[in-house]
């Protein structure tokens, strides 16, 4: 039987495809159209609209002030997308090479995070991380035990356990943004490292690679799609990112999704806020751009 | 080879279990150096399992490899002096085709100029002179074969190891590939061990076969011996088409043996068995080494032929089947005794396959030295 395409059976592509089409313009293109009208009106009065055109708000939201903050998002991100990617590779790698009986279990362990909403994980850890939290207390019965051996030994003690700043600044959004998107990096992973196929590996170790080798001249580069995809599927998110920041960060690393939301809900500036808005879609746009652009890798068989 | 053969590869009573699966039963065998060794069986025996622990992929439950006199415990598969092609290719599809010969020699730390040369060089031995740029999604399933054979052999290994070389590739081309890896294999002078399960491959490239069956050495043989003169019934089986009947041994002398087949009739043979008086044993008879007849003829060829007494070696039968392959065509005949036999019939001239067809009656005969006596 001859390939179905929608060009020989338009009725039934019609019909799978009208729902979902339904779906995104009226739920999704229609609102993002209301936003982007919006992004080019201006305010009039304290609940008004009026849809000028103008480009007053997009000159605003490119002000230095609202530009280190697109900067920061950016390396912020950037650094949460490099430390899930260092961090999610081998943890891909391990799976793909464990056992058939314990592969499930493994993958049920990185998606189980899923079934817990975001916010109470994010409490969660913001518990751990506190200066009463169980980082602090292990740290604290740490210090105390060596100040304790070097008394036993005749030594001076140490100091009395000051409890270490680890909430509310940068380095807990950067925690805890990788905490939330170290999935979202592992699974395409392992999709692109499962594919792979093994007797490639194999032939690198049997032409006399070691592992490291193998790993960087075999492995790496043809798991590129599924890097790739990784990096997007971690990066757009983390870019985005409101609830961590909000909630671990401290005054200093509020991200842009922060200062967005703020001109919706507090500074009741719709249409500063859907320019700050679109700006961000815009970049993220580009991004998408490049990446379908490069060079197709050959597809492993 | 009048000298006695020096081997390369010794495995010594070799295991190798997955959890309560014995893959590989106590195998003990030698690969001569120089030689092309052919590991046969049917798929899951064991002889992929056997390749892989020679290469290092797997390591023995019990037993040991040695590889030219060293021990190859602990030695991983990148230090081995054995080189492997796999059964997919596995040819690096990021890389061109050059890049690929290159591998192994960039990792050995061969300078460059040496590197350009020998990569050339290993290409024209494979036919693939100046296809060194290309892609490998760019070439054929047999030209990638070609790559996997050259960036082996490029590291001039003491081994080249093949699994299935041959089972992705179209009948043609794998009928040709089968007499170039032979050529090749005299060419570069490297040992080469192959695992097929397809025994015509096996036959026509391999000085010896080790035949596989169940993780154990059904056989260890020339491709001649293995076929004219198999072990046992798995080997008489597996090898070529093969009648093989139950029967009792009522002779054994040194110079002669008869057999009582029920069903088949009488069968004599030229030489002796050394088999217990009245034993329950098996006849193979290759379908090729019956001579068929119109009935009335056979009788009087049989008696001119003077190699076994009268009502010994013949048969009478109905022909139940038949299929024309060109070259010969292949009968199914009830015997008068009851069982069943195949016979095939070369087609010397283009009218031969009309000598005979279905219903008609038939009597045939087979020489003296042709059955063969299974005691396993």
């Amino acid at each position: 039987m001859a390939e179905q395409d929608w060009k020989t059976s338009k009725r039934t592509f019609a019909a799978v495809s009208l729902p979902t089409l339904f779906w995104l313009i009226a739920f999704f293109l229609i609102p993002m159209f209301i936003v982007w009208q919006y992004s080019l009106g201006e305010k009039v009065g304290e609940t008004g609209f009026d849809f000028s055109g103008t480009l007053d708000n997009y000159k605003r939201a490119t002000e230095w002030l609202y530009l280190t903050i697109f900067g920061k998002s950016f390396a912020v991100a950037a650094l949460v997308t490099l430390i899930c990617l260092i961090v999610g590779f081998p943890v891909a790698m391990a799976i793909t090479f464990a056992s058939e009986k314990w592969r499930p279990w493994l993958l049920l362990g990185i998606m189980l995070p899923f079934w817990t909403n975001l916010l109470i994980r994010t409490y969660a850890l913001m518990m751990l991380l506190g200066t009463q939290g169980f980082a602090n207390k292990g740290l604290g019965a740490l210090w105390e035990g060596t100040s304790w051996l070097k008394t036993l030994v005749g030594l001076q003690p140490l100091p009395t356990w000051e409890p270490v700043q680890l909430l509310f600044n940068n380095f807990a959004v950067v925690f805890g943004l990788v905490y939330v998107h170290l999935p979202f990096m592992v699974l395409p992973l392992y999709a692109a490292l499962d594919r792979l196929d093994r007797s490639l590996i194999e032939a690198s170790l049997d032409l006399g690679a070691g592992h490291f080798r193998t790993i960087m001249r075999i492995v790496v580069p043809l798991a590129a799609p599924g890097i790739i995809a990784g990096v997007m599927i971690t990066l757009i998110p983390a870019l985005g990112a409101y609830l961590t920041p909000d909630l671990m960060g401290g005054t200093d690393s509020q991200m842009i999704a922060n200062v967005i939301e703020r001109q919706f809900k507090k500074a009741n500036d719709w249409p500063f806020g859907a320019a700050l808005s679109f700006l961000l879609i815009y970049a993220m746009f580009i991004l998408i751009a490049i990446q379908s652009m490069r060079k197709k890798v050959p597809e492993v068989r | 080879m009048t000298e006695p053969a020096k081997p390369i590869i010794q495995i010594q009573n070799v295991s190798k279990r997955f959890g309560k699966v014995t893959a590989v039963d106590n195998v003990s065998l030698d690969i001569n150096a120089g030689e092309f060794f052919v590991l046969l069986g049917p798929s899951g025996c064991g002889k992929t399992t056997l390749l892989r622990m020679i290469a290092g992929f797997e390591l023995p439950t019990e037993g040991r490899i040695l590889i030219d006199g060293q021990d190859m415990a602990g030695i991983p598969p990148n230090k081995r002096p054995v080189n492997m092609v796999f059964q997919s290719y596995a040819v690096f599809p990021h890389m061109s085709v050059a890049d690929n010969v290159a591998y192994g020699l960039k990792i050995a730390g061969v300078k460059g100029g040496e590197i350009k040369d020998r990569v050339a060089e290993a290409l024209e031995l494979v036919k693939l002179g100046g296809f060194g740029e290309r892609m490998p999604d760019q070439m054929s399933g047999g030209q990638r074969q070609r790559v996997a054979l050259a960036r082996s052999l490029v590291m001039r290994p003491k081994v080249l190891l093949l699994d299935e070389p041959l089972s992705a590739l179209d009948a043609k081309l794998r009928a040709q590939m089968q007499f170039e890896l032979s050529e090749l294999q005299e060419k570069v002078g490297i040992t080469f061990v192959t695992v097929t399960h397809d025994q015509d491959e096996a036959l026509s490239m391999a000085c010896r076969i080790g035949v596989i069956n169940k993780g154990e050495v059904a056989q260890l043989a020339t491709p001649s011996d293995l076929y004219e003169y198999p072990a046992n019934r798995f080997v008489a089986d597996f090898v070529g088409s093969v009648n093989i009947f139950e029967g009792k041994l009522t002779l054994d002398e040194p110079d002669k043996a008869a057999v009582d087949c029920p069903g088949v009739g009488k069968i004599y043979l030229n030489h002796g068995v050394t088999g217990p008086h009245g034993a329950d044993v098996w006849i193979a008879l290759r379908p090729e080494k019956i001579y068929l007849h119109v009935p009335g003829e056979g009788k009087a060829v049989k008696a001119a032929a003077q190699d076994a007494p009268d009502g010994y070696n013949f048969a009478r039968g109905k022909i139940k089947g038949m299929s024309y392959l060109g070259d010969i065509t292949l009968f199914e005949i009830e015997l008068d005794g009851g069982a069943r036999i195949r016979v095939s019939r070369p087609n010397l001239s283009r009218h031969d396959q009309e000598d005979f067809t279905w219903d008609d009656r038939v009597s045939m005969h087979w020489r003296a030295d042709s059955p063969v006596v299974l005691l396993g």
